[in-house]
């Protein structure tokens, strides 16, 4: 006689898929100086996706309130600086949207200075802007954001360091080994070339797509400005890791 | 497959000012059933420093060994309240702390059950894509039968396991160390 039905479907789990050759930086990269204390050293153990890599938290439209995705919104007066719009889709590898999925980002203000105790940029705080937004994606994966452009910043990695502007996204996915921390950068942006973080990822064309797009679509006419910045988390694998063929 | 998954970046800095907005480091309110503990330890560099701008994530089942999630079909109830995520930010000392219950014992490959285990995530400046690990309990028989414990090289294994407190029987300590002799076990996810 076969085991219950039910635990055959428990133990079934559908796994996603690694990352594409070159398409994640390395660990150790040391043109960012900051990675050669911090990478691991010993080689890393391959973890095959079981449920509790599958599942992750889920969470749902009491976590976030309006405010928190209009950052121009956040304080009596108005920030100083470009409004703009960052707007996109959260999407899998299958190009299935990631609905209902918390995005999370923080950026610089105009000056290119973030509200955080060890930035001692010399450049001003604005007293309207913290620079920190969250959102739940809707059913068909997509967020928006408005926002202040970020300005660049110099940092101290290498002689005349500086930051090409960028906004921290940070994706936690329907599954845990969905979650992705990234940078969103501007197009045309010639600090690109000159940047570590950007250039420690090999390939090309996965450095491009992390540039977002001018979308005029999106623009409020006389307010703001837009840009479009689609993210892909991983997809499923097309086939259960195990079935159950009893 | 049509698209491809957009490259990871590092947290930089100032992640304190993204993450700090919905930190969890209250896991179970009261009411929710299980074994209480706290979870606590160092994030430490290569150099043996504590590193001060972390954060650890961490994921876990309830005390039933059942996911608040969609897609663990297992016939036990999810508790009220208790969401399974937490989310910790190191102070200047490199420490995290935690109190949540312990989680049970969930299904693996093959539907051999693991050993009781918290998936934990870390996040820093230095880091350009996140670590995973897991913590496994002390003391535990089911430890030398788990899928994935099993497959790390014996003389690793402990870097996995926390330590009771020995002053404290509900505390559990366990450090996450990025480099050296002690070096953490590390997963390729």
């Amino acid at each position: 006689m076969n085991k219950p039905t039910e635990e055959r479907i428990t133990t079934s789990v559908t796994g996603y898929r690694r990352p594409y050759f070159a398409t994640q930086p390395a660990y150790l990269y040391p043109g960012y100086r900051s990675t050669v204390k911090r990478a691991p050293t010993r080689p890393l153990v391959f973890l095959p996706h079981t449920l509790s890599e599958v599942t992750g938290p889920v969470f749902g439209y009491d976590d976030v309130k309006t405010t928190d995705s209009d950052l121009t919104r956040q304080h009596d007066g108005e920030p100083l600086g470009e409004r703009i719009v960052v707007s996109g889709r959260i999407l899998d590898e299958n190009a299935r949207p990631v609905a209902h999925a918390l995005v999370e980002m923080w950026q610089a203000n105009a000056a290119g200075r973030y509200r955080h105790a060890v930035d001692d940029h010399d450049a001003p705080l604005d007293p309207n802007f913290t620079g920190v937004g969250r959102i739940l994606t809707d059913g068909e994966g997509r967020y928006r954001f408005v926002t202040i452009k970020p300005g660049a910043y110099p940092w101290r990695n290498h002689y005349n360091a500086w930051r090409p502007a960028h906004v921290h996204f940070s994706l936690f996915g329907i599954g845990l080994v969905q979650r992705l921390v990234t940078q969103m950068y501007f197009p045309g942006d010639p600090l690109l070339e000159y940047d570590p973080m950007y250039n420690s990822v090999t390939d090309e064309k996965a450095r491009q797509r992390m540039i977002s797009s001018f979308d005029w679509e999106s623009t409020i006419p006389d307010i703001a400005l837009a840009y479009r910045y689609d993210i892909v988390l991983r997809g499923r694998d097309a086939t259960p890791m195990e079935t159950s063929r009893s | 497959m049509s698209l491809l998954t957009t490259s990871s970046q590092t947290v930089g800095p100032y992640v304190k000012i993204g993450f700090e907005p919905f930190t969890v480091v209250e896991l179970a309110p009261a009411g929710v059933a299980g074994e209480r503990i706290t979870l606590s330890g160092r994030v430490v560099d290569g150099d043996g420093k504590p590193v001060n701008d972390a954060v650890v994530e961490i994921w876990q089942a309830n005390a039933q060994g059942k996911y608040a999630h969609p897609e663990d079909a297992q016939d036990k109830p999810i508790e009220a309240g208790f969401r399974g995520f937490g989310r910790c930010l190191t102070d200047a000392k490199g420490s995290y702390r935690f109190t949540t219950v312990k989680p049970g014992r969930v299904p693996g490959p093959g539907g051999a059950l693991q050993a009781p285990h918290i998936v934990v995530t870390v996040f820093m400046r230095g880091l350009l894509k996140h670590l995973i690990t897991r913590l496994y309990f002390p003391d535990e028989a089911s430890n030398a039968e788990d899928p994935v414990l099993t497959l790390v090289p014996a003389d690793r294994r402990a870097t996995l396991i926390a330590r009771r407190s020995p002053n404290d029987k509900v505390a559990l300590e366990w450090n996450v160390i990025l480099q050296g002799q002690e070096e953490t076990v590390f997963f390729d996810y």
